[in-house]
Parts: C-alpha cells; sequence; structure tokens
C-alpha cells in the first residue's frame, strides 16, 4: 500500500507539467476508435432498423438513407400475421421452449454443480471429463433423432426441451461449480449436524444462496436457447413447431423481394436479447467471462 | 468424516442431470460410431462396415468440407485472438467512452446468429450492399463476397469474427483487469514503456484468458454450421462447405449413415485438435 502512495502523488503533478498538446493525441484516437466502432459495429444495425420502416420498393436499394415515407405499422403487421400468425406462434414456442429447459437446467445443474463441486475422488474425476467433453464435443445429429423417435419424443416439445437441457448441462455445471467453490463448506455441516439430509441440505440452504448465479445461468441460457437455430432445424421440424429463428429462415426465401419485411423480422426477433442486455448487461458479461475461464 | 461427507453429498442429486445428460447426449454419440457403420433409415441398419467413410474421403465435395472447417476454424480464431486483444487493452486504457465501446462491440455476440446472416448477406451485396458501395466510394471495386468460390469461405469467417470479437474482448479485458497494478507500476519505476508492458506484462500475464478464447473459438469454429447455412448453403458449388453443412445435406438426402459418418469425423477432429491442445496450453500456464 505504502509503496503506491507516492506514485498517486506525482502522478497529477507530471501530468499538469505536461503541455496540452499530448492530451490532444489520445483524444483523437478515442474520436478515432469511437468512429470506427460505430462503422463497424453499429452500422448494420442502423441498416436494419432503418430498412424495415421502409417501402419494399425503396428497401430494395438497400440503401442506408432514412425513408422518404414511414411504412412502420404495415410492415410489422404484415411481418406478424404472415401466414396464419406464424410469427406469434413461433414466439409462443420459443417461449415455452426457453423457460422449462431453463428451468430444469436450474434445478438439475444447480445439485449436480454442488455435489461436483464438494466431492473430491475417481468418481468426480470421471464425472468432470463427462462434461467437459461436454463442452467441446458436437452432439450427434441423426442417433438423436433415433433416440428421440425410440422415445416417441422427436417433433414434440418435451423432446426440444429435453435436448436443449441436455446440451446446457456442461456450461450450467461449471457456472455453478464455480460459484459454490465460495460458500464455505462450515455451512454444510452446520445444516448436516443440524439433522439435514443431502437433499434438505441443497434446497433448504444451498439453493437460496445461489440466487446471483441463478439469474446469470438464466439469462445466458435464455438467450442462447431462445437464439438457437440448429437443433430446432433438426430435432423439432414441422409447420406447427415453428420457432423464432427458423421462421426468421423460411421467411428469407419467401420475402426475397421485400427486404422491409424482412429487415421488420429481423428487428422483431433481436429486441428480445437487446431488452436483457439493457437491463442484465454486467451480469451476462460476468457470467460469459467465469464460465468459459473456468472451463 | 468420510462417512460424513457421502452422507452429505449424496451422488442421488446428480441423478436428475445424468438421466438427461446420458439418454440424450452420451448414448446418441456412442452409438453414432456404430451407425456410422450402417446403412439405415433410423428403423433398418445395414452393416457396411467402413464404406461410408471411404465415401466421404473419396468424395471431393465431401472431403473438401474437412479441409474448410480447420481453415474456418483456424482464420476466425486467429482473427477473434488478434482483434480481441487489440481491443481489449485498447478498452483498458483511460477513456471517456469505455463503456459504450465496449456494449458495441459486445452487442453481436448476443443477436441471433441468423439474423446477423441475413444482414450481411445484403450488407456484401455485389452491386448493392453497402459494403462495396463504400468501396466504390473510394474508388476500388469490390468483389462478389458471397458469390466468388475463392472468397465466400473467408466472408463468412470475416463476419464471424465480426459476431464474436466482442466475446473474446470482455474475457480478456477480464484477464487484463486481474493483473495486479503494481507490475505496471514497476515496470515504469525501470523505465519500460507501453510495448514493453504490453509484451512483458499484459500478454504472459492474461495467458489463462488468451488460452480460454482459443480453445472455445477453436472449437465454435469446428462446429460452425448455422452462419454458412445461412450465408451461402455451402456455395457456390461446394466451396464453403463445412462438415457441419455436409451432415445437414446428407440428413436431408436421406444419407444418415453417412451423415453420421461425418458428425463422427467432426468429433474426431474437434477431439484431435482440443484435447491435446487443452493440455499443452494448460501445461505452459504452470510453467510460468
Amino acid at each position: 500500500m505504502r509503496k503506491e502512495a507516492p506514485g498517486q502523488i506525482n502522478a497529477p503533478v507530471i501530468s499538469k507539467q505536461k503541455p496540452k498538446k499530448k492530451q490532444l493525441v489520445p483524444f483523437l484516437i478515442e474520436v478515432f476508435a469511437v468512429l470506427i466502432c460505430a462503422i463497424v459495429f453499429l452500422i448494420p444495425f442502423y441498416f436494419i432498423i432503418i430498412n424495415s420502416f421502409k417501402t419494399s420498393k425503396e428497401a430494395a436499394e438497400m440503401s442506408m438513407s432514412l425513408p422518404s415515407t414511414y411504412q412502420i405499422l404495415a410492415n410489422f403487421t404484415e411481418v406478424l400475421t404472415t401466414r396464419d400468425n406464424m410469427l406469434l406462434l413461433a414466439y409462443y414456442n420459443s417461449t415455452v421452449i426457453t423457460v422449462f429447459s431453463v428451468a430444469v437446467l436450474v434445478i438439475v445443474c444447480s445439485m449436480t454443480g454442488f455435489i461436483l463441486q464438494r466431492r473430491s475422488g475417481k468418481g468426480k474425476t470421471v464425472l468432470g471429463f463427462a462434461v467437459l467433453s461436454g463442452l467441446m464435443v458436437p452432439p450427434a445429429i441423426v442417433p438423436t433423432i433415433w433416440v428421440l423417435d425410440l422415445l416417441g419424443l422427436f417433433k414434440t416439445m418435451p423432446g426440444i426441451i429435453s435436448i436443449m437441457v441436455a446440451l446446457g448441462i456442461p456450461f450450467s455445471i461449471i457456472l455453478y461449480s464455480g460459484f459454490i467453490a465460495t460458500i464455505p463448506k462450515e455451512i454444510d455441516e452446520a445444516a448436516v449436524l443440524d439433522g439435514c439430509g443431502s437433499w434438505r441440505l441443497f434446497f433448504k440452504i444451498i439453493f437460496p444462496l445461489l440466487k446471483p448465479i441463478h439469474s446469470t445461468v438464466i439469462i445466458i441460457s435464455s438467450v442462447n436457447i431462445f437464439n438457437d437455430f440448429v437443433h430446432p432445424l433438426y430435432f423439432f421440424p414441422g409447420a406447427q413447431n415453428a420457432t423464432v429463428q427458423l421462421t426468421l429462415y423460411n421467411f428469407m426465401s419467401m420475402y426475397n423481394t421485400s427486404w422491409n419485411l424482412l429487415f421488420a423480422n429481423v428487428l422483431l426477433i433481436t429486441i428480445p436479447p437487446f431488452i436483457l442486455f439493457m437491463f442484465f448487461s454486467k451480469k451476462i458479461v460476468a457470467g460469459m467471462t467465469s464460465g468459459s475461464v473456468k472451463a | 468424516m468420510l462417512k460424513l461427507t457421502k452422507s452429505m453429498y449424496s451422488y442421488t442429486l446428480i441423478i436428475p442431470a445424468a438421466v438427461i445428460y446420458t439418454v440424450f447426449f452420451l448414448i446418441p454419440t456412442f452409438m453414432s460410431f456404430f451407425f456410422s457403420l450402417t446403412r439405415w433409415n433410423l428403423v433398418d441398419w445395414e452393416f457396411i462396415g467402413l464404406d461410408n467413410y471411404i465415401m466421404f474421403f473419396r468424395e471431393p465435395a465431401l472431403f473438401n468440407s474437412i479441409k474448410n472447417t480447420l481453415i474456418y476454424a483456424v482464420i476466425t480464431c486467429g482473427l477473434k485472438v488478434i482483434f480481441g486483444l487489440l481491443i481489449a487493452v485498447f478498452l483498458c486504457s483511460k477513456l471517456k467512452t469505455k463503456g459504450f465501446l465496449r456494449n458495441a462491440v459486445f452487442f453481436p455476440t448476443l443477436v441471433s446468429t441468423i439474423a446477423v446472416g441475413i444482414t450481411f448477406s445484403v450488407l456484401m451485396h455485389p452491386s448493392n450492399g453497402l459494403i462495396n458501395q463504400a468501396l466504390a466510394f473510394v474508388g476500388i471495386s469490390g468483389p462478389d463476397w458471397l458469390g466468388d468460390p475463392k472468397l465466400a469461405l473467408l466472408s463468412v469467417a470475416f463476419v464471424d469474427v465480426w459476431k464474436g470479437v466482442g466475446f473474446a474482448t470482455v474475457i480478456f479485458i477480464a484477464g487484463i483487469m486481474s493483473i495486479p497494478t503494481h507490475y505496471y507500476e514497476a515496470l515504469e519505476v525501470d523505465g519500460g514503456n507501453k510495448l514493453n508492458a504490453f509484451w512483458h506484462i499484459t500478454l504472459p500475464l492474461s495467458r489463462p484468458a488468451i488460452n480460454a478464447v482459443i480453445i472455445l473459438a477453436l472449437i465454435g469454429g469446428l462446429r460452425t454450421f448455422d452462419l454458412i447455412w445461412t450465408m451461402t448453403r455451402g456455395g457456390p458449388g461446394f466451396s464453403s462447405d463445412l462438415l457441419a453443412s455436409v451432415i445437414y445435406k446428407q440428413y436431408q438426402g436421406g444419407f444418415y449413415g453417412l451423415a453420421t459418418a461425418g458428425n463422427v469425423i467432426q468429433f474426431i477432429v474437434v477431439a484431435l485438435i482440443a484435447f491435446p491442445l487443452y493440455k499443452f496450453l494448460n501445461r505452459k500456464e504452470v510453467d510460468i
């Protein structure tokens, strides 16, 4: 602590002595960075928004100019009502899949994360390896369909939910065990001395302590599952089974000539993750970093 | 004490996760090794030995996908590490707009891949697309990003980097922030400049973060499907086919055995690269 003190006192003195020119350069660099960043990362979003407001003729020009006539309501109503309100159905399906998958993930992965974090020995090593390989190895597509088919779950809601849970398990377990490592074991011992069994200990004492990590798992898994395209494509096909991402993909060929509708659709689908991001950006970033660095 | 541990932390708690994981992930994964040796239609199967694999390696369109997958994974991973590190170092300096810049770079990570793919297909349109119009403005005639067989794979890789670099950046920022400041102060006392600081402190000490990004980006690249499928569908011809898109095409064509062989090849490629790399990177970390 003491070593830092002289440096802190000196720093402002030095900067005061510096001529103003020296501060201009970093300022210009920052302005330049903001500009580049705006061009590279924000223009695509601006492009989506502005084109979703245009008439189809104007959107066909694919330009960045402001629309001459704003056709907002008409575009969005049309996108929402196409093919018997397909997009609304897709929103419903995606929401149900997301909510149930995340609920199951939170319960089963917190339990497993707890045990895996507290235990040691051979059994734990094997299980840890199984979790780690799940992070790396991609799912085997057709054999998974075969299993779903055997169980009568192919093209059903419980089927796709089970798949989403199975594929989300490794990452969530890693997030939970990382957090549980910070909870002192003395709490467990006290609870057990009071006569709690494993299940009571976990659900009465530990589970409520996990609130911060619960919300991280909920937010990150929700975004991942809501945005997922590949797994509904394989395991949840059929017109009635539309999910949000699949609908967007199907509309891509349908709206070939009306980019305004396609972008209205893109915009509608980007809103839910954007809202989550507005409120929870810190949580998302923290969760993703801690989860992946520990992996 | 052991007895207490056992009764306190009963393995019965892991049963629900273990059952779901085994039934819907482990069993299909193990069964894929068997089904890749068959011709099957989900109901009946006929054992045909290594025919599917021979087919995969003989057919240039299929074999090409292995090469493309490796190229794609290495390029996206490399660029994400380089750009992510540069942006992270920049964002860790004293800036007024730090929060804004970080959010702008990170947000694409949360947007659906399909939405990003569609948007960039339009931006990369050869004549009307915004990218080529901007290039034309400064006097360069831009290429047909997605229509040129030599370029299509790279164009998609570029979009992948655009979408994923924010994730790499936040991991790097976390890594850099965890470096104790007294290292930098010591260097300053010794008269080192900013380049020295980056080379001798930031880079070696954010090694765990760099390792995590390398592994995650590489695995992500080897598994990519949605972006390539939205933007090129493996085309033009088979020039941008990846293992994952070949698996989907064979599945659609009803060649389940061949699709599964593609899946097994994908596992092997991932395992051959990811596990040794994971061990190698983590060992190096201990050495320092």
